[in-house]
């Protein structure tokens, strides 16, 4: 669908998003001086700013478009998704949020290595982290295609290259400093632009005579779509939601952006208080998308149908409110999702940029020492340039479907990296490299398949939905294996202990 | 001006008070005796604790919905004001108890924190230093 002609006000509100967000970097790259600015804005953000910040960057396309079309599509079993990104943040206060700042690492690479003092361990961490964070960016650049296409009738290919452009001149400049005001604008820019269009079509339903979502029988049997095991139902479906719980609610801790976040705030303590700001961002936010599902059972059933599920968001508010209204409302909303591209795929870029800057760049020319900064600039051209070329040559996933593999991934790797390495001391170097690979293999084989096919019938099922088994098994083979190296245990893992356990105010040796 | 003069140490009077001959908790802790992990151990074993009781009410309360709404499907469709129970749960409810969840937990965490900072500044033979 194209807008009946009034297509400057969408045109418009992208080019202020991307105005402001390059302002906004060129503003703070004038505060960014050195490396650590780069990487990790000098520790130095209050809580607030930071979590305003971590809300701009967690919420992506999947949270901005994916959530709605889902629940269109599938019904009350998607709520899933909302729910698990934002316990996903308990589980990560509870276990990981102060014990990895105090950590002192810029990257989980940097944890692994400090933890357990093995090379290895953090080459294959490295891997993880990039492609974890690619598995992550792609769809957020096929989301901004499908913006642009809906909005403009513009080729799919523009918004992903405008969003990659974008992400890279901004990082490039200013990094992370400038990068965490970007973020936090977003946030609110992304709240404004789904709260007032849902105020306003909320107040058109009413006029309507507020008829009941529920009873609309648009796709499929009305009785199902409230259900939260409708999609599969009986034992299969009961199956995919417990594997997507955990793979949302243990997968959060290891997500690339979201990690690299907690090393900007000054202790552990403020790394708890921003966490849990998080979560009163979040809870706030995922309000919003479930009443836009339910809005489009009743005014936009046949995008379900079509297969279009993804686009609700960008067209509901022109296909319930007519003339100008429809227009500036549909302008603000593409604004909003614009900027959920722009600040999940930077934060993102970021992660990924540090660690190809340390691990890929800086070890391909050991003799040549590259300057930190620049090294950290070629490694966001190549953070951006593969998922950009996957985006292109790739059809289209459905972005919750490949975020939610990119949380899988994270599950059964980082996951129980982090959690024994933080409350164990009986894990090995070769027990973490063997859980490790253990969970990569089994959730990437499920990353492989989905993207090779769409078939989850029967037994499949676990290959497509693979958390539910590749987490427990990542787990078991970390533990089991440690016990079997005892003698490889680290000989610092005492200190290391106290470091990360201890407030930052008792005068300790922390190694 | 051949011989230098001998090497002189410049000392000062002791920031702080020796209290005792007998160590500290903080240097029990950094010369990893027993006495250190013991401390340590404590602490680390408070918060996972508290760590471990969170994730369990989380398990048991929002982990148990699949399946009690598998097992009583009649339940999910009961309508609140005309809103069905599982959107009234997964759409709202659940934000403010994960955010209630949140706040008691760093609550307790900084307080279990607070409890090992005065027992490092108690020391071992329970003499305040100054």
């Amino acid at each position: 669908m194209t807008l009946d002609g009034g297509q400057a006000p969408g045109i418009i509100a992208v080019t202020l998003v991307v105005i402001t967000t390059l302002a906004l970097g060129a503003w703070g790259l004038r505060v960014s001086r050195t490396t650590s600015d780069f990487f990790v804005a000098s520790r130095s953000v209050r809580p607030g700013l930071n979590a305003a910040a971590i809300g701009g960057e967690y919420l992506s396309a999947a949270s901005f478009l994916g959530i709605a079309g889902l629940v269109l599509a599938f019904g009350a079993d998607m709520l899933w998704y909302p729910v698990g990104w934002t316990a996903g943040y308990l589980v990560l206060l509870v276990l990981v949020a102060a014990p990895l700042r105090r950590s002192g690492a810029y990257t989980l690479p940097d944890f692994a290595e400090a933890r357990l003092g093995s090379r290895r361990v953090r080459s294959v961490c490295s891997v993880l982290v990039v492609a974890i964070g690619w598995l992550y960016i792609l769809p957020q650049l096929q989301g901004a295609g499908l913006a642009l296409r809906i909005a403009f009738g513009a080729p799919q290919w523009l918004g992903a290259v405008i969003v990659a452009l974008v992400v890279l001149a901004n990082v490039t400049s200013g990094g992370m400093r400038s990068i965490t005001l970007v973020q936090a604008f977003q946030f609110w820019l992304k709240l404004t632009a789904l709260l007032v269009p849902l105020v306003v079509l909320v107040a058109i339903w009413i006029g309507d005579g507020a008829p009941n979502p529920d009873d609309v029988a648009a796709t499929g049997n009305p009785d199902v779509w409230s259900l939260p095991l409708s999609e599969a139902g009986g034992p299969q479906g009961l199956y995919v939601t417990y594997s997507l719980i955990i793979a949302t609610f243990l997968g959060t801790m290891g997500l690339p952006h979201v990690v690299v976040r907690f090393y900007t705030n000054p202790d552990g303590r403020a790394a708890r208080r921003t966490t849990l700001i998080v979560l009163g961002l979040l809870g706030l936010f995922y309000l919003l998308p479930p009443a836009y599902g339910a809005l489009g059972r009743l005014y936009a059933g046949d995008l379900a149908a079509q297969g279009q599920a993804d686009s609700l968001v960008l067209q509901l508010p022109g296909l319930m409110a007519s003339g100008l209204l429809g227009q500036l409302l549909t302008a603000l909303v593409i604004a909003g999702a614009f900027a959920a591209f722009l600040s999940t795929s930077s934060g993102l870029t970021i992660a990924v940029a540090g660690v190809l800057s340390q691990d890929l760049i800086g070890r391909l020319a050991p003799g040549r020492r590259v300057p930190g900064i620049a090294s950290f600039r070629i490694g966001a051209v190549i953070a951006v340039l593969v998922p950009l070329l996957g985006a292109l040559s790739s059809p289209d996933l459905g972005v919750a479907r490949a975020v939610g593999l990119a949380f899988a991934v994270s599950a059964s790797t980082f996951c129980p990296l982090l959690v024994l390495g933080i409350w164990w001391r009986g894990l090995t170097d070769v027990g973490a490299l063997a859980g490790l690979l253990v969970g990569g293999l089994g959730s990437g084989a499920g990353v492989v398949w989905t993207l090779l096919t769409v078939r989850d019938d029967g037994l499949l099922v676990l290959l497509s939905q693979p958390a539910a088994w590749s987490v427990p098994a990542a787990f078991v083979t970390m533990v089991l294996v440690s016990r079997f190296t005892r003698h490889r245990r680290s000989p610092h893992v005492n200190t290391f202990m106290v470091r990360l356990h201890t407030p930052e105010a008792v005068p300790l040796d922390r190694g | 001006m051949t011989t230098p003069p001998p090497r002189v140490r410049v000392t000062g009077p002791a920031r702080r008070p020796i209290v005792s001959a007998r160590r500290g908790a903080g240097e029990e802790i950094d010369a990893d005796t027993s006495l250190g992990e013991l401390y340590v151990g404590s602490l680390l074993r408070a918060q996972l604790r508290l760590a471990v009781a969170v994730l369990l009410g989380l398990t048991i309360s929002l982990g148990s919905l699949p399946l009690v709404f598998h097992l009583a499907p009649g339940l999910a469709q009961t309508r609140v004001q005309g809103v069905p129970l599982a959107f009234l749960i997964l759409g709202f409810a659940v934000y403010p108890f994960l955010l209630a969840v949140g706040g008691a937990y760093v609550w307790r965490a900084e307080r279990n924190e607070k409890a090992f900072t005065a027992l490092l500044d108690a020391g071992p033979e329970d003499d305040e230093p100054g």
